[in-house]
């Protein structure tokens, strides 16, 4: 040990999309603190857009000019490199897209302090205006949304996670309508999020115990060298594995996810639905793949276990959800299942790795956008009371609105693979990767892979069942008299889900730039 | 004979290297009409006549620049761009036969869309009409334009398509409905015929083109060549209306007439025809199997079609019965390998002049008589419209092959070498003609001569010039274009590069032996005519008849035919199908999604709404996953 403290280096460049979103977050605070009530808005949403856009345009600079880091930067606890790039770049893109969804009037609430029903409450409806401090917390968030994947060691990770999640507890309690449902939810969220964070840090201690060291590469090294059998490296990674399976919303621990995503403001909703899962994902990729790559044939049968439990839970209970936000939180599930499917494609060689992981890549990236533009719909079919939650009240939609309903019916078909959207060749992808890894020779799970890949076929066919259902009420029912107004849509809105459409549509038809892009990023896989 | 000339890849620029732009014109109307639809209904058949008539342009264009090269120079095929990677190239092939059909295609195509703007004036959907008149002129091109089989099928669907929507036009008539629907069945036989036919072709060598094709065909086995060709005849059979595909050419006479003259008449339905000429590498040599089958067809059906003639008191199934003969000597001819090419080719173009000017004379009359097609109420037509009476008549006398009109060139053409070739066709051939002289004769007396047998509120007028012009031009045509085409044998030099000719020229005699006989027994058959039509009264409802009529009238039974060997036996599968699906396989699918659905319904009671429920499941998998592990490690 050296007894002279020394100053940390900090590669300041290759860190720089996530410090200005970070910076911005904090200039964000001091608006809060200093600007006039009136003046905040106009400041924050500028300084909200500009920072992401150009932690967006800092991405593409370091992806053109310089490529991805070898190594990992600040003493090794951030990996910059290739997925991580563009795990960033896809989360900039869509929180920029949730920016404008969030800045459409009447989605949050006027005084978050006021008890519903309350005469505070009137009070503040009546003064107008909503809460501008959302703008600082979601950058907040996205700036833990960077920083939760690219974690090279697990302190740093969890301090990523609690920065994503700590503003997200906040923001889903904040909706103007449904109040009570949206508090409860935030409590939710809070209560199980704080239960799920203790066991990753639990399984963090115990890891520690067995490696004598948080870094991931350092914690691989250890499992080449010591005993696999540990019941300390066991227990801890299981812990650990709860923490991530949990943002991710993995079955057994989905639970939260549909009580959060109904309540949560839907633009909230939007962003956690793209936004974390692809941060988490990215995460579960970096555990599984750099911390524990050497225990594979450890993890991967629990893993299958998991998938199968995810895909299933997520596709047969939609099947009888009545709330469409409920729906597509179930939807997010069983795409969660999807997901893991690909997470246990590995292989022994690191190229054949590659094309996983860019499958994974490409997958969270359709169908992000896919989500996004979905919500953005359901934040545009309203009652008297809020948005219509309801699947009823979406009856004969595509007679009276027969622009939106179509659009939402191409989000629906894409989301259950459907040739000629994104969403196909996003399953795709991933499917092939895992019958190719079960294929390999000496796989520990071999034809078990083919197994979990028709499970994930019927999963889909299953799904594809109430995503039609939905089309089907769309378009073939009567509509009811006293159905919802189609509120007049912002630029903004407009916007998403144009971009949605357009990604959806473009990828769906001309997928071979995209997955070039996937394919490049996954080239060098993740620094060890 | 003399050997069609190889095909040369077209590298100088001019009108060939752009011919595509003859399909593109009409595509580009088709969809422009259709995309914009209502909008478009003030201009929208201006628009239509104009895309044909470009096209028309090229095709000109065109055959002028062909005239200038050299007859080995007169084969060229212009890619366009790759098709399907390794299998088929897309590609035009301009040769004299091809451009010979361009040019018919886009001229009486264009004549039939001028003709079309008066006679579908009061029709609220007459955009949609050209718009549909278009595609089928672009697909017809595709079709005979085409290097390769692949491009010719595409267009040979492009057409039965048009042709579906153009007989199924007024949609609101269910005959109309059925007739569509009908065409398209049975047009579903001879295509599968032609995909059969190309599935060997690939297998056997590997290739679509027309091209290589003709340099490999030689080197296949003889049973393959001909299942070839067979499979190649079932096709054209279906399209072009012959035995025993033929059911539904008369039922097609529900579409608008200017379809009828144009499609069901001058172009489509020759592109059996075409086919088999095209094909003339798999139906070699003359008087193979699949030879003689193509010309047994041809006189079969041009014994049956006239026959069906005789007995129709509908004027537009009178002359679809006629078609089906007429097209019987073009296959006939075609089945005589190149000798009969050139007659066959030039009967077709002649009779798509005199068959469009009959039925866009027919049409006339309809539209002078409130949409009458019964003959049986029409009579002394001629003094009321009198340019259709003379136009009708120029037709008339060209079809029953009157010297020196340009039938009796043609047809004279097809008897005389099929005599040669095969006595028996031949004579067969004959005996058509003196029907045909019946037939033809008996709807002249019926419609222009004898007595009036209107109907009350009919009252008969000459139809507007935007419609008679077409009827005089198409006229002309059947006058001249059949000597000039014969005589010295300029269609067959012409044609010979494509599909190559016998060695010594054939010369046409004014008094051969068939010949005389032919027009002594039209002579018979126009003066019977006179006697049953013109002199005696017409009765204004349909005798009964000996069973010979009524045998002629049921279109001898054809339909009975098809109905009791297909269609029953056909109902009977479907219904045992789906017997079978509802009670096996949805049974299954349903009793799988009543399973699923079930247990969505219990699972989801476990989503209670309670965080400490929530916390426990988590609590409960955090369990499992660490016990899992363990368990796993210690396998």
């Amino acid at each position: 040990m050296n007894p002279i403290m020394q100053a940390p280096t900090i590669e300041y460049g290759t860190l720089a999309p996530m410090l200005l979103v970070f910076g911005a977050a904090v200039l964000g605070v001091l608006v809060e603190a200093f600007a006039p009530r009136y003046l905040r808005k106009v400041m924050q949403v500028p300084l909200t857009l500009v920072s992401l856009g150009g932690a967006f345009a800092l991405v593409l600079v370091q992806v053109i000019m310089r490529g991805a880091p070898t190594e990992a930067v600040a003493m090794g606890a951030v990996a910059v490199d290739g997925p991580s790039l563009f795990i960033w770049g896809v989360i900039l893109v869509l929180s920029f897209v949730c920016v404008l969804l969030v800045n459409d009037e009447g989605h949050f609430v006027a005084s978050a302090a006021a008890v519903p029903g309350s005469a505070d409450e009137e009070e503040a409806e009546a003064a107008g205006g909503a809460h501008t401090e959302i703008y600082p917390l979601l950058l907040f968030a996205v700036g833990g949304m960077m920083l939760f994947p690219a974690a090279h060691d697990l302190l740093t990770m969890f301090v990523g996670l609690e920065v994503m999640s700590l503003p997200l507890y906040l923001m889903c309690g904040l909706a103007r309508r449904r109040r009570l449902l949206s508090q409860e939810s935030s409590m939710k969220y809070f209560l199980l999020g704080a239960f799920s964070s203790a066991f990753f840090l639990y399984g963090t201690a115990m890891l520690y115990g067995y490696a004598g060291t948080v870094s991931l590469p350092g914690i691989n090294k250890a499992l080449a060298g010591g005993a696999l059998l540990d019941p300390l490296l066991l227990i801890g990674f299981a812990m650990l594995g709860v923490g991530l399976l949990f943002k991710i919303g993995a079955a057994p621990f989905q639970a939260w996810k549909p009580d959060v995503y109904q309540g949560a403001p839907t633009p909230i909703t939007a962003l956690m639905a793209s936004g974390t899962l692809v941060a988490a994902m990215g995460a579960v990729l970096r555990v599984f793949w750099v911390g524990l790559g050497n225990l594979d044939w450890n993890w991967r049968p629990v893993m299958w276990a998991v998938a199968a439990l995810t895909m299933i839970v997520g596709a047969v209970l939609a099947i009888t959800q009545t709330d469409i936000k409920r729906m597509l939180a179930y939807s997010s599930i069983a795409h969660a299942g999807f997901l893991l499917i690909g997470v246990m494609a590995t292989f022994d060689k690191s190229q054949q790795n590659a094309g996983s992981l860019s499958a994974i890549l490409f997958y969270l990236l359709v169908y992000s956008f896919t989500t996004v533009g979905a919500f953005a719909i359901v934040t545009m079919v309203r009652d008297p009371g809020g948005e219509a939650g309801h699947l009823s009240r979406w009856a004969g939609l595509g007679k009276r609105s027969p622009l939106l309903a179509g659009v939402f019916a191409f989000f629906l078909l894409a989301f259950a693979g459907i040739p000629l959207t994104s969403g196909f060749f996003g399953k795709y992808a991933v499917f092939a990767a895992a019958l190719a890894s079960g294929s390999e020779s000496g796989d520990s799970l071999g034809g078990w892979m083919t197994g979990l890949v028709v499970l994930g076929v019927v999963a889909s066919a299953v799904a594809a069942f109430f995503y039609v259902r939905v089309i089907v009420l769309m378009f073939f029912s009567e509509p009811a008299a006293d159905g919802p107004s189609i509120a007049e849509p912002s630029m903004g809105t407009v916007a998403v889900i144009a971009v949605a459409a357009l990604v959806t549509v473009g990828v769906g038809i001309f997928p071979q730039p995209m997955l070039d892009v996937a394919h490049q990023a996954a080239a060098n896989l993740f620094i060890r | 004979m003399e050997s069609p000339v190889e095909i040369v890849q077209h590298t100088a620029g001019g009108v060939i290297g752009v011919s595509w732009l003859m399909i593109a014109f009409p595509l580009l109307g088709a969809a422009i009409l259709l995309i914009l639809g209502r909008k478009t209904d003030r201009w929208g058949h201006l628009l239509g006549v104009a895309m044909s008539l470009a096209s028309f342009v090229v095709a000109v264009l065109a055959f002028v620049e062909l005239l200038g090269l050299s007859a080995e120079q007169r084969r060229q095929a212009v890619h366009l761009y790759e098709f399907i990677p390794g299998m088929a190239d897309m590609g035009l092939l301009i040769d004299p036969l091809s451009i010979s059909f361009a040019l018919l295609i886009t001229g009486v195509g264009s004549l039939i869309h001028i003709y079309s703007i008066g006679y579908m004036s009061h029709d609220p959907d007459r955009r949609r009409f050209f718009s549909y008149l278009n595609l089928f002129v672009a697909a017809m091109l595709l079709l005979v334009l085409a290097d390769n089989y692949v491009g010719l099928f595409i267009g040979w669907e492009g057409v039965g398509l048009a042709s579906y929507l153009l007989i199924g036009f007024w949609q609101f008539k269910p005959s109309a409905a059925v007739a569509a629907k009908k065409a398209f069945v049975v047009n579903r036989v001879g295509d599968f015929g032609l995909l059969v036919g190309m599935f060997i072709m690939w297998s056997a060598t590997g290739t679509f083109a027309f091209a290589e094709l003709s340099e490999k065909a030689g080197s296949l086995s003889q049973p393959m060549v001909t299942a070839i060709g067979l499979l190649l005849l079932l096709g054209a059979c279906g399209k072009s209306a012959q035995l025993p595909l033929q059911s539904w050419l008369l039922d097609a006479m529900e579409g608008p007439t200017p379809v009828s003259a144009l499609i069901h008449a001058a172009t489509m339905v020759t592109a059996g025809v075409y086919l088999v000429v095209r094909s003339g590498a798999f139906f070699f040599p003359e008087g193979s199997a699949q030879a003689l089958a193509v010309a047994i067809v041809g006189a079969a059906t041009l014994l049956a079609g006239a026959i069906i003639g005789c007995a129709k008191d509908d004027i537009k199934k009178g002359l679809a019965g006629s078609t089906m003969s007429q097209i019987g000597y073009m296959m006939l001819g075609a089945g005589l390998g190149p000798a009969g090419y050139a007659f066959a080719i030039g009967h077709l173009i002649t009779h798509g002049f005199f068959k469009a000017d009959m039925f866009l004379g027919a049409g006339s009359v309809m539209h002078g008589m409130n949409d009458e097609v019964d003959m049986r109420k029409y009579g002394a037509l001629r003094k009321y419209m009198p340019i259709t009476f003379v136009t009708f008549i120029i037709g008339y006398l060209a079809i029953i092959g009157f010297p020196l009109l340009s039938g009796y060139f043609t047809k004279d053409g097809i008897i005389e070498t099929a005599v040669e070739h095969n006595q028996v066709l031949g004579w067969l051939a004959v005996i058509g003609a003196g029907i045909t002289g019946f037939y033809m004769s008996r709807m002249i007396f019926m419609t222009f001569f004898g007595e009036k047998r209107w109907a009350e509120d009919a009252h008969p007028h000459e139809s507007p010039t935007v419609m008679t012009v077409p009827l005089i031009v198409l006229s002309i045509g059947s006058i001249f274009l059949g000597g000039y085409l014969i005589l010295s044998n300029r269609l067959m030099l012409w044609l010979a590069p494509a599909v190559g000719r016998p060695e010594e020229l054939p010369t046409f005699h004014f008094a051969s032996t068939p010949g005389l006989a032919t027009l002594a027994l039209v002579a018979v058959g126009a003066v019977y005519a006179w006697m049953k039509y013109g002199r005696a009264e017409v009765p204004a409802v349909q005798p009964r008849g000996s069973f010979l009529t009524t045998f002629a009238r049921r279109d001898l039974y054809g339909d009975a035919l098809n109905e009791s060997l297909f269609m029953r036996p056909g109902q009977w599968l479907t219904r045992i199908a789906v017997f079978f699906d509802n009670r096996g396989i949805d049974g299954v699918v349903n009793g799988l999604a009543a399973g699923i659905g079930g247990t969505s319904g219990r699972l989801r009671r476990i989503q209670t709404g309670f965080a400490r429920t929530y916390a426990l499941s988590i609590l409960i998998g955090a369990a499992l996953l660490t016990g899992a592990l363990l368990l796993v490690g210690n396998i």
